[in-house]
């Protein structure tokens, strides 16, 4: 070939390959999704993944042009062992820029310093570990923790003139972090805790360990199971045994009354107080918004709870990222990002991220169940503003 | 005041044995007769729960007739595997019958989970059955009540028919000595399909009932395997009194345990097995 024929050749192609659409800011964003989609906490799953899938349909056209979002979602079946081997595959085999995700503290807790080893960084859209942001410089978590919830659920039950709680709680870390919050919030305002059972998880029957709080006659219980099935479970063997009827008042976290199981569990909820980060029946103009684009997606088959919220607003934390940096992210440039966030226009109020703890910090709702034209609600009758860990702040990190 | 709380667990023990009891007769029927060591017997229990709950939310089906068409169901798709795919390997090697029902098992899980998703199947009970009984001494839950009550029809029903019909007759002969009975004329190919439908039709009706004491889930027919095969092997291999002794220890056990001891509780009853088959290997009711 002449000289010039193969210059203008190699100009062409240079032209043709600088102005083609796959090198001009081509940018896929990967997020590898590790939820529990079986195992026993698989319907808590199937409302985090719709909160997190409503947020990118409804938002993919603010993606910063030339910006692709990738979601690798995998199945941990609700073992750690599992999720560790999956956060392993996404990190060294799919190459993934983030990790987002996880129900469950113990899954939570074994992917934790895999991130820290493979400096990638992990959006906690669920697990409420309260110890699980200091396992890795790089994880950061946007749901909420039991201490959060069950510190002020604690002293709001001594202010009620409670003199004795017993606590029976689900036998894994939720469970205990939930047990320890609310000893400690109900003895802080001068109760004592009478009995403490833990209960094996996946229980399906609960009747002979709510016949043990029933024998106790606490004046309060404080009953704790990780949400969804387990909570209609345990409220029908409390309707059951009659423990309302035994004198005995019930309370606890958000996780025994979700908003999507009330419907199943019925009247036998009426008057119970929980505290939580977020109930449907919330009238702000965000969540009003947020319920109206899940009417649209999944119409009446599902209904919203704070799962779906959480993973809502994981999700509108990563697409801040990807906007402020057009997707082109380094892992300590996201942290930092990640470690100031904050999320005015959350369907639960405003939230942002404690940098010190890399920790959510939320408004905390105490709730009632109370009916409101003939369907039930968890109605927010006292909000205590912007919580920080309790934990935390009593454990400060050496 | 301990007398009620005795009375509720014991009561509630009592139930999840009848719900142990009618899934896992069948099971020890089937293993002492044809020798076939069926892993796969929970998908039966599973598929009942499945058809009657998806039968009850989908199709406002009430629910008796959900879980009779739930038995039924299963009884009649029970007759084609049974014949297509566990015929080929009676009195064959114990290994090739774990493979073919353990394959099963997991072929089970995932089909249900395609089909009904990986979610637990709701049961919406109606009003009637939702808190508490009061019984002359004391008060119980009410759905427990039911259970006892059927379990305990369904029991007295299936004993009779075993003692006194002539179906039952042929099979305690052919559980007590097959080539007897083959050469006495019982047709043991067509008692095996029979037979194993009752089986399976039972665990459906079990399945059904104890939907909210053993829930619903693609994992269950895995899941549950073990408390089945303790039925039964503290039971004893091919007769139907020693399960209903052993679902009852097995249940009440269970209950009580979970009641004295809440974070060990299930795990006793393992213990409490090993106990009763380092000195009975046999089981209760079996043969020596």
């Amino acid at each position: 070939m002449s000289r010039a024929l193969f210059g203008s050749a190699v100009a062409l192609v240079a032209a043709a390959v600088a102005l083609s659409p796959a090198t001009v800011m081509a940018q896929t964003v990967k997020i590898g999704v590790i939820n529990s989609y079986s195992g026993f906490v698989a319907q808590a799953a199937d409302e985090m993944q719709k909160g997190m899938d409503l947020y990118v349909k409804e938002h993919e056209k603010d993606l910063p042009a030339g910006v692709k979002l990738d979601l690798i979602k995998r199945d941990d079946t609700s073992k750690p062992d599992v999720g560790k081997r999956l956060a392993q595959e996404l990190i060294a085999r799919d190459h993934v820029n983030l990790l987002a995700g996880v129900i469950l503290s113990p899954v939570a807790a074994a992917v934790a310093p895999l991130t820290a080893e493979g400096r990638v960084p992990f959006v906690i859209t669920n697990a409420a570990g309260v110890a699980i942001p200091r396992l890795s410089p790089y994880v950061v978590r946007v749901s909420f923790t039991l201490w959060q919830e069950g510190y002020p659920i604690g002293k709001w039950a001594a202010q009620q003139g409670w003199k004795t709680a017993y606590t029976s709680v689900t036998d894994f870390i939720a469970g205990h972090d939930a047990e320890a919050a609310f000893t400690k919030g109900f003895t802080d305002g001068g109760g004592k805790i009478i009995g403490a059972d833990r209960f094996p998880p996946a229980n399906p029957d609960f009747t002979p360990f709510i016949q043990r709080v029933k024998d106790a006659k606490p004046d309060v219980a404080f009953l704790w199971v990780p949400a969804q099935e387990q909570a209609v479970a345990i409220m029908k063997a409390v309707k059951d045994l009659g423990l309302r009827e035994a004198g005995i008042n019930i309370t606890s976290t958000q996780d025994l009354l979700p908003d999507e199981q009330l419907p199943i569990i019925g009247d036998a909820a009426i008057g119970l107080v929980t505290s939580g980060n977020y109930s449907v029946d919330a009238k702000r103009p965000a969540n009003t918004a947020f319920l109206a684009a899940w009417k649209r997606a999944y119409g009446d088959k599902a209904i919203a709870d704070f799962f779906s919220v959480d993973g809502w607003d994981g999700m509108a934390m990563i697409f801040d990222l990807i906007k402020a940096t057009k997707g082109d992210f380094t892992t300590d440039q996201a942290m930092a990002f990640f470690k100031t966030w904050k999320g005015p226009n959350s369907p639960r109020g405003p939230i942002a991220i404690d940098p010190a703890t890399r920790d959510i910090v939320q408004n905390i709702y105490i709730r009632k169940v109370e009916k409101i034209d003939g369907k039930l609600a968890d109605v927010e009758i006292q909000t205590i503003p912007m919580v920080k860990d309790p934990w935390k702040e009593l454990n400060p990190a050496k | 005041m301990a007398f009620s709380a005795g009375l509720s667990v014991v009561f509630h023990g009592v139930a999840f044995a009848m719900v142990l009891y009618l899934i896992s007769v069948g099971l020890s029927v089937t293993m002492g007769m044809m020798g076939f060591v069926n892993l796969a017997h929970g998908v039966f229990a599973m598929a009942g729960g499945y058809v009657m709950t998806s039968l009850m939310n989908r199709y406002g089906v009430p629910l008796p007739l959900a879980l009779g068409a739930a038995a039924a169901a299963v009884a009649l798709a029970s007759l084609p595997i049974e014949r297509l795919l566990y015929r080929w390997l009676y009195g064959g090697d114990e290994l090739d019958q774990v493979l073919l029902t353990m394959g099963l098992v997991f072929m089970s899980g995932a089909t249900a989970q395609y089909l009904c998703g990986a979610l637990q199947q709701p049961l919406r009970l109606p009003p009637g059955l939702n808190g508490g009984l009061h019984l002359g001494f004391g008060e119980v839950p009410a759905y427990d009540a039911l259970l006892i009550a059927s379990g305990a029809a369904l029991v007295t029903v299936l004993w009779l028919g075993i003692e006194r019909s002539r179906f039952g007759a042929k099979i305690r002969a052919a559980v007590d000595n097959l080539r007897m009975a083959q050469s006495v004329g019982i047709d043991t190919s067509r008692l095996f399909g029979l037979t194993f439908a009752l089986g399976s039709g039972l665990a459906a009706l079990g399945g059904g009932l104890g939907a909210s004491l053993i829930t619903i889930t693609p994992g269950y027919a895995l899941d549950n395997l073990v408390y089945f095969l303790i039925v039964v092997a503290i039971g004893g291999l091919g007769n139907i009194r020693g399960p209903f002794l052993a679902a009852l220890l097995v249940g009440v056990a269970d209950s009580t345990c979970k009641y004295l001891v809440p974070q060990f509780g299930a795990f006793l009853i393992y213990a409490m097995t090993m106990a009763i088959l380092l000195w009975r290997p046999r089981g209760l009711f079996g043969r020596a």
